[in-house]
């Protein structure tokens, strides 16, 4: 059974001041004519950090995160991770993606396994079984492991998916919108677990999400991306909150509201603004 | 528990089979000759003329009412494998061989289509290039292979088999390219970002995800299959069930032929059957 202290240990070690992630310059455009749908991106991760991208819908959010993830090219630039270029996927990164993306053939249990088996060749079934469902547990999902996603609540699934990215071991978690199609509920029950895990497990996430409460609960470090086309990395805010925060508390916390207000003004009128250069 | 509805259902299934041996019975059963002159029904004359001798019934010709045709398909079924020598062999080892070329010439098929159907699912280009070859030689008959198939095989146990081969193959090819080509992109991510090896990729993913639109093209191959090897056996059989029918027509037994027709029927189904079975067992519920 895999402990806590072995599974931070990929973070732990890690945890000097050069960054993880070093993003530079890149950008992204589709065909040749027109503007990129962004340009002039740069951005570094430091290891253990909780990184939130928002931005409003086309700006290319995405798009980052799939560069990241290795499963896009980018037009121009480059990510460094751990001194190597990312050019294609790999087991070093893992992804939460938007929509489950689990494999509907296979039990809850089964997906994760075939997540931990990839990462893990040699074990054995037992053991590939006993780190599934570990994973599983972990992410609060404790019956059901073995129906289909078709049978499982929309929580539920995602929550297949995010012990799926965890129980590879990356080094780095990309998410993206995870919990866009949640109720409020099960997304609050989600994001405090999410916390939890994170925090004992010093694991380095890369999010995107379009949710301000989110991005103050969760990030350590939050960026605003202007509107696209040709959107750019408009701001870079450290969340001032205490990493104890809840979801029940941390509205009282002091500098909760200045950081939430300056978010939904960028968002409601900022964002739109840089793009076309009059910030 | 059984729902009112499928009792209903069951209720108008038997209300239809009576209706359809009341009609067969009613259009076999044999009246004496009526003159089309006005000569009275009763004229014994006439009736010795078309072949009607009072006081014998015509029981072993023209079409078999039901009653002539169970006792005859019981005495065929009595003992379905019997053998003496190949112009009276049982009913059973009829469809047997029949039975045997396809499980062949589909098996092969089946070999054959699925990885080629996978190469042009995942490759676009090998797709278009071979696109137009599959657009000509789908629609061919699968008959219309047999004088090629006979010169160039010179064996009509390989041509039975060839023309199975070569009607089920398509639709097999086909659904596999569409099924693996249409796998979604998600899936096909997450096992890029799992660093999944190929044959992994291959067995894990794909196949489970394509597996239900693989299926359907083979059903539908064995379909057609299982309609070819009936003509094809006519043609150039010396056993087997389309063989049989034929023989038995040149024998003038309805009945057999009749046998014959329902058991081809039947088999169909109990095969498409069993791989709706297997299809069932792989769909999944996104």
């Amino acid at each position: 059974m895999p402990n806590d202290s072995a599974y931070a240990a990929p973070a732990a070690t890690h945890a000097a001041s050069r960054p993880l992630v070093e993003v530079s310059m890149l950008e992204k455009r589709y065909g040749d004519s027109g503007p990129p749908v962004f340009s002039d991106v740069s951005f570094t991760i430091q290891p253990g950090e909780f990184v939130c991208l928002i931005g409003h819908s086309g700006c290319g959010k995405s798009s980052i995160l799939n560069i990241l993830a290795g499963l896009e090219q980018p037009s121009g630039g480059t990510v460094i991770m751990d001194g190597h270029e990312i050019t294609r996927p790999g087991l070093e990164r893992g992804v939460v993606f938007q929509g489950h993306a689990l494999l509907p053939w296979l039990s809850a249990v089964q997906n994760v396994a075939f997540a931990v088996r990839s990462r893990f060749p040699t074990l054995s079934r037992a053991e590939i079984r006993e780190k599934a469902e570990y994973y599983l547990h972990l992410v609060g999902l404790r019956s059901a492991l073995d129906k289909k996603p078709a049978e499982l609540s929309g929580g539920m699934r995602q929550r297949v998916g995010i012990a799926r990215a965890f129980s590879t071991q990356p080094r780095m978690l990309l998410m993206d919108e995870p919990f866009g199609a949640l109720d409020a509920l099960t997304r609050g029950l989600i994001q405090e677990e999410l916390l939890q895990i994170c925090a004992r497990t010093q694991q380095t996430v890369f999010m995107i999400t379009h949710d301000v409460d989110e991005a103050i609960l969760l990030a350590d470090r939050v960026l605003l991306m202007s509107n696209g086309p040709d959107a750019r990395l408009a701001e870079s805010i450290d969340n001032p909150l205490p990493r104890t925060r809840t979801r029940e508390s941390m509205h009282h916390e002091t500098g909760f509201y200045d950081l939430r207000n300056h978010l939904v003004d960028f968002l409601v009128r900022r964002s739109a603004l840089v793009s076309k250069g009059e910030h | 528990m059984i729902s009112a509805e499928s009792r209903r259902a069951f209720f108008l299934f038997l209300a239809l089979f009576a209706g359809l041996l009341l009609v067969w019975q009613l259009s076999t059963a044999s009246a004496p000759p009526r003159s089309p002159y006005g000569i009275p029904q009763g004229n014994a004359e006439y009736q010795m003329l078309m072949g009607h001798t009072p006081g014998t019934t015509r029981t072993r010709e023209g079409f078999p009412g039901p009653a002539r045709f169970a006792a005859s398909a019981l005495q065929a079924l009595h003992a379905p494998f019997h053998d003496n020598g190949p112009s009276d062999r049982g009913i059973g080892w009829q469809v047997g061989a029949s039975l045997l070329r396809v499980a062949i010439g589909y098996g092969l098929a089946v070999v054959v289509a699925v990885p080629f159907g996978f190469l042009i699912g995942l490759h676009p280009v090998i797709r278009r290039a071979v696109d137009p070859f599959i657009q000509i030689l789908r629609p061919i008959s699968p008959l219309a292979w047999m004088p090629l198939a006979l010169y160039t095989i010179r064996n009509p146990e390989g041509c039975g088999i060839f023309v199975i081969f070569i009607c089920s193959l398509w639709p097999i090819v086909l659904n596999t390219a569409f099924g693996v080509g249409s796998v979604r992109r998600e899936w096909l991510n997450v096992a890029r970002t799992l660093e999944v090896s190929w044959t992994r990729r291959v067995l894990f993913v794909l196949l489970p995800a394509a597996a239900p639109t693989i299926i359907t093209g083979m059903r539908i191959g064995l379909g057609i299959a299982w309609l070819a090897i009936v003509a094809a056996e006519m043609l150039v059989g010396s056993s087997g069930i389309g063989y049989f029918v034929w023989n038995q027509w040149n024998n003038l037994s309805l009945s057999n032929v009749l046998l014959a027709v329902l058991l081809i029927g039947f088999t169909g189904m109990v095969l498409d059957g069993a791989l709706a079975a297997l299809q069932r067992s792989v769909t999944y519920a996104e």
